[in-house]
């Protein structure tokens, strides 16, 4: 079976041997401050990568429109362009640059290898410093041209904004097709654009909730597929599967701790009532977090592992979800969320400092983010129906899935942090529960 | 124009207050079972178009909720007293959800009514070893409107019979 993940034959030979050929005062660096409160995307040339073929306009266009999609960065129209960039090895006419207002500029070459790999080489220009930001080079196999585009996309992000890229990323999702009341339920993996989308499994039998492991290798889910909702593993690169525990009931709610080492999930009591348990993958030893009469469930650890969030409609009375936060080992259990309505499927950052969630209030359903003791709650967007944020590796954008009302079935989005930026990740079908994998390499 | 400025990583805090009401969900009855709708009458007696037609095979719940309501202790008594009467079946209680919660909420609560159906059924006689519960959480909408009228049917608990027994 062809590899999915595995056998990334990306070397990345990080070329020092690039000069800049022009050098100004370090100072005077073109950047964007993505903390600001409403940023102008940053004006960006992007040049098709010289090649005998259209590999190079190929690459550009993946890297110019990973920029785009980030809001962060606006592509300039390439029919505005005045030098024509014969030679990747000089420096560009600035002033050529500059009277298009690009403040930064992409030049790169691809050449095809004797032993069949390509050489992507790239520069990345300050147009109005008139110096070299970036200079590397990639070597890769053809079948992951694209991967190249994102990680090129990655360096520039990461060099201009000050944070990593996110661009080098995967996502596992539920793939739904078919009418609402018999809807087929598929997992499927695809590249944070909808690239390269592959089926998982062959929607015979429920499934739902993948997450990815940290070691992008593997991911949990729930299937139907032995008549008892169980959680499961399943190796991506092999198609190997194996049933996370024997436990007596419906198990659900699968995310895998910060290690890697266990998957923390939701048991069903006979009474009816759900808690919260951790199966370490190596020992197989299972741990009970909480023991309360109610529905725990959605456990997300903290980067560092040492906290978890949950969904808990604990509290009696309204019998309405809230979120809570324990330690790791279930101790000192406190609910943070305050605010007027209902609130599940708690995430934690892996930045560590907020909780993204949703919200369903006034007849509508929101995305948001609070810090990890309640506070600061900031709603980013709302819809008919919308729930299960995950987070990019980098913690600065949000997916999540959406549907308007009346629409047959939900879409997945992107949203920056800042509530901006709202985008729809092109899928065949309809699509839900969508995982963020953390950066590839 | 160009940004020279230093990044600060802490992350962007802007209050928002949510100040929206919680939505009241009143809810409705849906027709319970075929026989709510005048279709009685013409089944096998221990048939499971019997059982479906004549009993009803499915009770609703509350928005949120997984009290058995009155009308729903109508229904699960008959069905005791049915499954009573025809032992051989035994049962799978289903347990689903509107689309109105989160998706793992939504399996949690679906088990919560099966569990809830599950237990009236076992207070009123019928053995604990005949039933099996599932939840399908929200994933199974029998009415695919977006409004109550197709929630309200979607929250339920659906009786199926196993096979014919021995």
């Amino acid at each position: 079976m062809k590899s999915i993940l595995g056998t990334i034959l990306l070397t990345l030979a990080i070329a020092a041997g690039f000069t800049a050929t022009v050098t100004l005062p370090a100072h005077a660096l073109v950047e964007i401050d993505i903390n600001k409160g409403n940023v102008a995307p940053l004006p960006i040339a992007v040049t098709d990568f010289l090649s005998g073929d259209q590999t190079g306009a190929e690459i550009s266009g993946i890297i110019a429109a990973d920029l785009k999609r980030s809001g962060l960065f606006a592509p300039i129209d390439k029919a505005a362009f005045v030098e024509k960039v014969s030679n990747p090895d000089v420096a560009p006419r600035f002033e050529d640059w500059k009277v298009i207002n690009a403040q930064a500029l992409v030049t790169g070459r691809v050449t095809k290898q004797p032993d069949g790999r390509l050489r992507a080489e790239f520069r990345l220009w300050d147009t109005f410093a008139g110096q070299q930001l970036i200079g590397e080079q990639y070597f890769a196999n053809p079948a992951n041209m694209r991967r190249i585009g994102h990680i090129i996309a990655d360096k520039i992000y990461e060099r201009l904004t000050g944070e990593k890229g996110y661009f080098d990323t995967r996502v596992v999702f539920i793939d739904e097709s078919g009418p609402k009341n018999k809807r087929v339920k598929r997992l499927a993996i695809m590249d944070q654009d909808g690239a390269n989308l592959r089926y998982l499994s062959n929607g015979r039998a429920l499934v739902l909730t993948p997450r990815f492991s940290p070691n992008r290798q593997e991911i949990t889910y729930m299937s139907y597929e032995s008549g008892q909702p169980q959680v499961y593993l399943l190796q991506i690169e092999t198609g190997q599967r194996e049933l996370v525990g024997n436990f007596p009931g419906m198990t659900f709610a699968p995310r895998f701790s910060p290690d890697g080492q266990r998957v923390i999930m939701s048991l069903l009591r006979n009474d009816g009532n759900s808690n919260i348990f951790t199966m370490d993958l190596r020992s197989r030893t299972t741990t009970r977090l909480t023991s309360d009469d109610s529905i725990d469930t959605s456990p997300s650890y903290s980067p560092d592992g040492k906290q978890i969030t949950f969904t808990s409609d604990r509290g009696g009375g309204s019998g309405r979800s809230q979120i809570y936060v324990m330690n790791a080992d279930g101790s000192n259990q406190h609910r943070i969320s305050f605010g007027n309505g209902v609130y599940s499927t708690p995430v934690w950052s892996p930045r560590g400092d907020l909780i993204a969630f949703t919200k369903q209030t006034g007849g509508e359903f929101q995305i948001g983010v609070m810090h990890t003791d309640g506070s600061g709650e900031r709603i980013l967007t709302s819809a008919f129906q919308e729930e299960g944020p995950t987070w990019a590796p980098n913690g600065r954008v949000l997916m999540f899935f959406s549907r308007a009302a009346g629409a047959p079935g939900a879409k997945l989005h992107t949203i920056d942090l800042t509530g901006r930026n709202e985008q729809e990740i092109p899928t065949p079908h309809f699509a839900s529960d969508p995982a963020w994998s953390p950066l590839l390499e | 124009m160009r940004r020279i400025a230093a990044l600060t990583r802490s992350p962007i805090v802007i209050a928002l207050v949510a100040g929206f009401a919680l939505a009241g969900c009143a809810s409705k009855h849906a027709p319970n079972s075929a026989a709510d709708l005048g279709l009685a009458g013409s089944a096998t007696p221990g048939s499971t178009q019997d059982f479906t037609v004549n009993v009803g095979d499915r009770i609703f719940f509350n928005t949120d909720s997984s009290s058995i309501r009155p009308d729903a202790q109508t229904t699960l008594t008959k069905q005791a007293q049915w499954l009573q009467r025809y032992p051989n079946y035994s049962i799978t209680i289903e347990g689903h959800a509107d689309e109105r919660g989160t998706r793992e909420y939504n399996l949690a609560l679906g088990a919560r009514r099966a569990a809830a159906t599950r237990d009236f059924l076992a207070s009123r006689g019928v053995p604990a070893r005949r039933m099996k519960t599932i939840s399908y959480g929200k994933e199974r909408p029998v009415a695919t409107c977006d409004a109550e009228s197709c929630w309200s049917q979607n929250r339920r608990a659906v009786t199926v019979l196993n096979g014919a027994g021995s």
